[in-house]
């Protein structure tokens, strides 16, 4: 009986093996440092007031980074997916390097563009926005490494979405913004959400170009960094355990929200 | 009303060119031609929704090619209806009035208009998702005639249904436009959908238009091989339905009845399949109602198969496989029997 089972359905019995394996690899690392580690610790950590400023520093500049890259990045997804020109390709190809740069040569390349002697730097620097060791260089920081997750994300979307509908409100009376935002935007709505968390979430994760461009202020990621170089994996692991456990929260949170709304 | 002159439209693959028609007020013209001829392409320029490459396009005595497709008061229905998918019924049918800040009073006023009109006032909370075929396009129209515009443009509004459903709403379009006369421009690659709707037809293909006529034109007069292509491997007719009192249902052409399942009555037109037709060296007795001799006038030759045409009168069209071609011996002056079911006969 079991062996029939076994000899009929023998792919699907390699595939869940080969799975299980790799899920095993993603879960137990994280479930491990989670479980191991002792409460009151915990509490002693959750208590320490570096270590929430650097948690909400994290979450905070992230989602500043986020809200730059909607408000720049969906405009160019919804030209990638409607337009057709010359070196489209070519555009799209530059778009996704961020995600396959080392991200310390991204935080490097950064520099050289918004350092205090370089020519945006120093174009801010005249309004009085810093980038190095300042908020505003986590953010862009932040931005450099997540925009094309948000990007890709929401130009899937816009392409999913029948021109035909956009055509059909023009010839009912809309105009190209009205159809956007009454027909596209909302029809889009999931990609871009989906996209806003996933660059989001990238960009509280980021480490290597946010500690070239702004060690200071600390963000929880180059503070675990820190106490592990400083003194040691026991005081590392608090605060890592603490990251993981609000990122989890809000991402489980923002997931149900989004798939409450579908329903 | 509508003026199209020497319109030039690039396809990409292909070209649109020379393309020149008018359609006057009320009326309803029909843009007939095969699958990837350019008629979605023609439609969408005349709405704005593509750019053409040079020509004129004139409606209502204005040059409209380079107004917008919002203020150009022309309405389209796609094949596939395209609802917006995350709109209720209702807010798909007044989607052009909000857009024009028209009070709560009229917006209410129109909407029940057109949804009595359509008989769709029971879906109006539904979601599109929800609507079987002829519904969908039941609202597309609705929503489409809801901004009150001057030109309806029609995009193959019926090749998506069944035919039972196609043959209800076409019924339904006929008598949408005698109650609203509003023109019309409806492309299809059906030429019994094209002949049952439109006051005149233009063929299309071949990147160009063929033909421009009444229905009869098209089909007796075709003038060139394109359109005869189009109308002489279909068998139409135009003639007199009536019920005899033996209870048969006659369709009388040119002197002989044919007996129809249909149950129509008055002027009308007929369609027999030319697969649906039997051809045979002597009569033959069978439950089929329709048998008559006849000499045959033409052949089309179309490799596999062949288009016989036999003069009854009138002509009629029958598709014969090569080899029966053969084995019959069919040739041009040879003295034939056709036969077919009384349910073969399509009247419409």
């Amino acid at each position: 009986m079991i062996r029939k089972w076994i000899t009929t359905n023998r792919m699907t019995l390699t595939f869940v093996l080969l799975g299980l394996v790799i899920f095993l690899f993603i879960v137990v690392p994280l479930g491990k440092m989670i479980l191991a580690s002792d409460p009151a610790i915990l509490l002693d950590t959750f208590l320490d007031s570096e270590v929430m400023r650097s948690i909400w520093l994290t979450l905070y500049a992230a989602l500043i980074a986020t809200a730059v890259g909607c408000l720049l990045g969906v405009p160019l997804a919804y030209l990638l997916a409607r337009a057709n020109f010359p070196g489209k390709r070519l555009v799209e190809g530059l778009i996704d390097i961020p995600i396959v740069v080392p991200h310390t040569a991204a935080g490097i390349a950064l520099l050289f563009v918004f350092g205090r002697n370089f020519m945006v730097g120093k174009a801010f620097g005249a309004i009085g926005i810093q980038f190095v060791d300042s908020m505003a260089g986590i953010v862009i920081a932040m931005l450099f490494v997540s925009i094309p997750f948000l990007i890709d994300s929401a130009k899937e979307g816009f392409r999913k979405v029948d021109v035909r509908l956009e055509k059909v409100a023009r010839s009912l009376g809309a105009s190209p913004w009205q159809a956007f935002f009454r027909i596209s935007l909302p029809l889009a709505w999931r990609s871009i959400v989906a996209g806003n968390i996933m660059m989001w979430a990238r960009g509280i994760s980021e480490f290597g170009a946010v500690l070239i461009l702004a060690y200071h202020p600390m963000i929880a990621p180059v503070l675990v960094y820190e106490r592990f170089e400083t003194y040691g994996l026991d005081y590392a692991r608090p605060v890592a355990v603490l990251l993981i456990m609000v990122c989890l929260i809000v991402f489980i949170a923002l997931r149900m929200l989004v798939y409450q709304k579908e329903k | 009303m509508i003026k199209i002159k020497n319109l030039c439209v690039d396809l990409g693959d292909f070209l649109l060119y020379d393309i020149s028609f008018t359609v006057s007020e009320g009326e309803y013209f029909v843009v007939l031609g095969p699958t990837g001829a350019g008629k979605t392409v023609l439609l969408e320029s005349i709405a704005g929704l593509y750019p053409i490459k040079s020509g004129e396009i004139w409606l209502r005595g204005k040059e409209v090619v380079r107004l917008e497709p919002e203020k150009r008061g022309v309405s389209i229905v796609y094949q596939d209806h395209a609802l917006f998918p995350h709109l209720s019924v209702k807010d798909n049918v007044i989607f052009g009035l909000r857009l024009r800040k028209e009070k709560h009073q009229e917006i209410k006023v129109t909407l029940d208009w057109i949804t009595d009109l359509l008989s769709i006032s029971h879906l109006l909370h539904r979601k599109p998702e929800t609507l079987s075929g002829g519904e969908r396009q039941k609202v597309a129209l609705a929503r489409a005639l809801s901004t009150k515009p001057k030109v309806l443009l029609l995009d193959e509004p019926l090749s998506a249904l069944d035919p039972e459903t196609r043959e209800n709403l076409q019924q339904e379009l006929r008598q949408l436009h005698r109650v609203l006369n509003i023109t019309t421009v409806h492309v299809t690659h059906d030429f019994e959908e094209a002949i049952a709707l439109g006051h005149r037809i233009a063929v299309i293909g071949e990147g160009h238009l063929k033909q421009v006529g009444t229905p009869e034109q098209i089909f007796r007069q075709p003038n060139s091989e394109f359109v005869a292509r189009f109308a002489m491997t279909r068998n139409i007719y135009l003639g007199e339905a009536v019920h005899k009192a033996n209870g048969d249902n006659i369709f009388r052409i040119e002197g002989t009845e044919f007996v129809s399942a249909a149950d129509t009555e008055g002027t009308c037109h007929a369609s027999i399949r030319p697969e649906d037709i039997l051809i045979s060296l002597e009569p033959i007795r069978s439950s089929a109602r329709n048998c008559f001799p006849g000499t045959i006038t033409g052949i089309i030759d179309k490799g596999a198969t062949l288009y016989i045409t036999v003069n009854l009168p009138p002509d009629i069209s029958c598709l014969v496989t090569r080899h029966s071609f053969e084995e019959l011996e069919l040739e041009e002056g040879k003295r034939v029997h056709v036969t077919f079911k009384a349910s073969a006969v399509h009247l419409f």
